[in-house]
């Protein structure tokens, strides 16, 4: 991996050196300057493979968080509700594509990352595992869901891995539609009837535990965490981000008229923050290592289009290469 | 941690109309803003029937790719494919929001809104296609249709574009620019699978075989287009048109064009008169679970 960044990088061996210590002290310079990497610079591989896991676990995790939610766009109940919620799968899918282009920066392969999902090498989202049940649910990914991935990724838009760090500007942004519209729907919701407010903290019930998942195990059972923010690819620990969220959430909850499923939840003045109830980290682990309640499902649905398309795949490839074919043979002539 | 950076999340309680998406923008009332009013001269209720039908085919049209969606061979085929399944849901919104309005002006009164119409009435009462609601077995039968229906609606929406009624005239105008789109998508795709692999060039030409019969419907007489002179296009006059893109298209796919027989009517019904395929109750029911299981809903 040294030898080769330095030899088929042209640009990269003028002004660089070839020797691995210099190529580490110039790496951890531009880290120090907080500088970012851009993908002719030399990088240690552990870097590179971490790098790799975090934006193609990030990119699968948009490809199946497309699952749960479009499991209500057949039945979305306006024509106005269908045309947001395809919108919006359709932007999750724009997300894994632009993600497994950053990831293809660093040598990684977009075929070879799906296989790795559908083989379980490399993990998603773990909230996606949960089954959505109404259409409230749509609301509340929208509010919760896609509001603990805005503060897990709003602090990646600095991340130290240019071509991430930009994805994550424009996914961001993105996201943040995404949460506004979710909350909208939440909001008429309540407004409705009383078996649309019955809906609406149902769904909440369900999804709030999770959504604090999301931000990853305590910072005392997270051991890269350090590793991470040396390298300046994890701005926040698990903790900081998971009460931020906390401290944000609980106004949108009251001012919902939604009750979150937590006795433990309440103001602490001396701290300045929001005290809440244990997370249950055995249901975490549990759904994490493949028992919760929709990863068969979700790997199945993925792996079947990849299977069913593999015959399509093929026909443009050989469609491609004729042509390809074909020119070269008038160019000749 | 500093305050800015997740500024955005915590503006999320206060008001704004500021919604940007990647692709799309629009999602409230399809015809804010346009006059309602029927030209004098005009079939109002046969307008109201003439729209319906278009808003119709497009909306179920559009169920169908949404079904697709997640199960895609790859992942610039589920953006684009769910951009389509976007443009006809926004052309089936006008359609029926003008059909309400004609509906309206033909009663005196108020007619019903898009939600009404998508989601309140019955099988008999929908007035699409058949080829609409046939649910692809595979992704060549998908393009195959896609193709089929997007250049037929192309050309129809080509001559709409010239319509006495301004408002349908400006929907086809709009929707003709979508079209042109979907219907270059559908016959590259066509292409690459008749000429790609042997496999993929016996499932193309199978599945040809299988939306053919479902086309003869697009080009019969229809009498609530007879009713509306200068403001629908005569279905028969489209066969052409559609025949030469098709043609130019099989030919560079390698593909035959298929000798199969329109399919038959019921007691001289189809899609138009209300008699559809067993499968369209399935999709109606799907699509319209939740609506009327909360009816005095308001989403």
């Amino acid at each position: 991996m040294v030898a080769m960044a330095a030899v088929t990088e042209p640009g990269v061996t003028e002004t660089a050196v070839s020797a691995p210590a210099e190529l580490q002290a110039h790496f951890d310079r531009t880290l120090e300057r907080g500088r970012r990497i851009e993908p002719r610079d030399w990088v240690p591989d552990k870097y590179r493979a971490t790098m790799i896991r975090q934006i193609a676990q990030h990119a699968h995790s948009e490809i199946i968080g497309m699952q749960p939610e479009g499991n209500w766009i057949t039945r979305a109940p306006s024509l106005r509700r269908k045309a947001i919620l395809i919108a919006k799968v359709q932007d999750e899918a724009g997300h894994g594509m632009y993600l497994y282009s950053a990831a293809e920066t660093l040598g990684a392969d977009r075929a070879d990352l799906t296989a790795r999902l559908i083989s379980g090498r490399q993990k998603y989202s773990s909230i996606f595992n949960y089954p959505t049940l109404s259409y409230a649910d749509v609301g509340v990914i929208g509010w919760l869901v896609d509001g603990a991935a805005i503060c897990n990724q709003v602090p990646l838009c600095r991340s130290s891995y240019g071509p991430y760090a930009r994805a994550m500007v424009r996914i961001c942004k993105e996201e943040s539609f995404h949460q506004r519209q979710g909350y909208e729907l939440l909001l008429t919701m309540m407004g409705g009837t009383a078996a649309q407010r019955a809906m609406v903290q149902d769904a909440a019930n369900r999804f709030w535990w999770p959504s604090l998942m999301m931000f990853g195990p305590p910072d005392d059972q997270s051991p890269n965490t350090a590793q991470s923010m040396a390298w300046g690819i994890k701005r926040h620990t698990n903790d900081e981000l998971r009460q931020r969220f906390v401290d944000m959430t609980v106004p949108q909850a009251d001012k919902l008229g939604v009750t979150l499923p937590d006795p433990e939840l309440r103001w602490n003045d001396e701290r300045g923050h929001y005290d809440f109830g244990p997370v249950d980290w055995d249901e975490f682990m549990a759904v994490v290592k493949g028992s919760g309640p929709c990863n068969a499902e979700r790997i199945a649905r993925r792996k079947a289009a990849d299977d069913d398309g593999a015959w399509v795949r093929a026909a443009a490839a050989a469609h491609a290469a004729k042509h390809k074919a074909a020119g070269h043979a008038e160019g000749a002539a | 941690m500093s305050e800015d950076e997740f500024a955005v999340y915590q503006s999320l309680g206060e008001e704004s109309e500021d919604h940007r998406w990647a692709f799309g923008t629009g999602f409230t009332d399809p015809l804010e803003g346009v006059d309602p009013s029927v030209p004098p001269g005009v079939d109002a209720a046969a307008l109201a029937a003439y729209c319906l039908m278009l808003g119709d085919d497009a909306l179920i049209y559009s169920h169908r790719l949404q079904q697709w969606m997640t199960r895609l061979p790859e992942l610039e085929e589920e953006t684009a494919l769910a951009n389509i399944a976007l443009d006809l849901l926004g052309q089936a919104r006008m359609l029926l929001a003008r059909a309400g309005q004609a509906e309206g002006a033909a009663s005196g009164g108020t007619g019903r809104g898009e939600d009404q119409l998508a989601f309140f009435r019955d099988e008999r009462e929908f007035r699409n296609v058949r080829l609409a609601e046939h649910l692809d077995a595979d992704f060549a039968e998908l393009t195959g249709r896609l193709l089929v229906f997007s250049a037929w609606r192309l050309a129809l929406c080509g001559r709409l574009a010239a319509s006495a009624d301004p408002v349908l005239a400006a929907i086809a105008a709009k929707s003709a620019r979508e079209l042109a789109y979907h219907r270059d998508y559908a016959a590259q795709w066509v292409i690459r699978l008749g000429d790609g692999t042997p496999l993929s060039h016996r499932k193309m030409q199978a599945a040809l075989e299988v939306i053919w019969p479902l086309a003869g419907e697009l080009f019969q007489p229809d009498p609530v287009a007879a009713r509306l002179p200068g403001v629908a296009a005569d279905p028969a006059d489209l066969r052409e048109e559609v025949d030469g893109v098709l043609g130019t298209v099989l030919a560079a796919a390698t593909l035959d064009r298929p000798r199969a027989a329109p399919l038959a009517r019921v007691a001289g019904k189809a899609g138009r008169d209300g008699v559809h395929t067993e499968a369209f109750g399935y999709l109606l029911a799907e699509l319209q679970s939740v609506a009327r299981a909360h009816p005095d809903a308001t989403w």
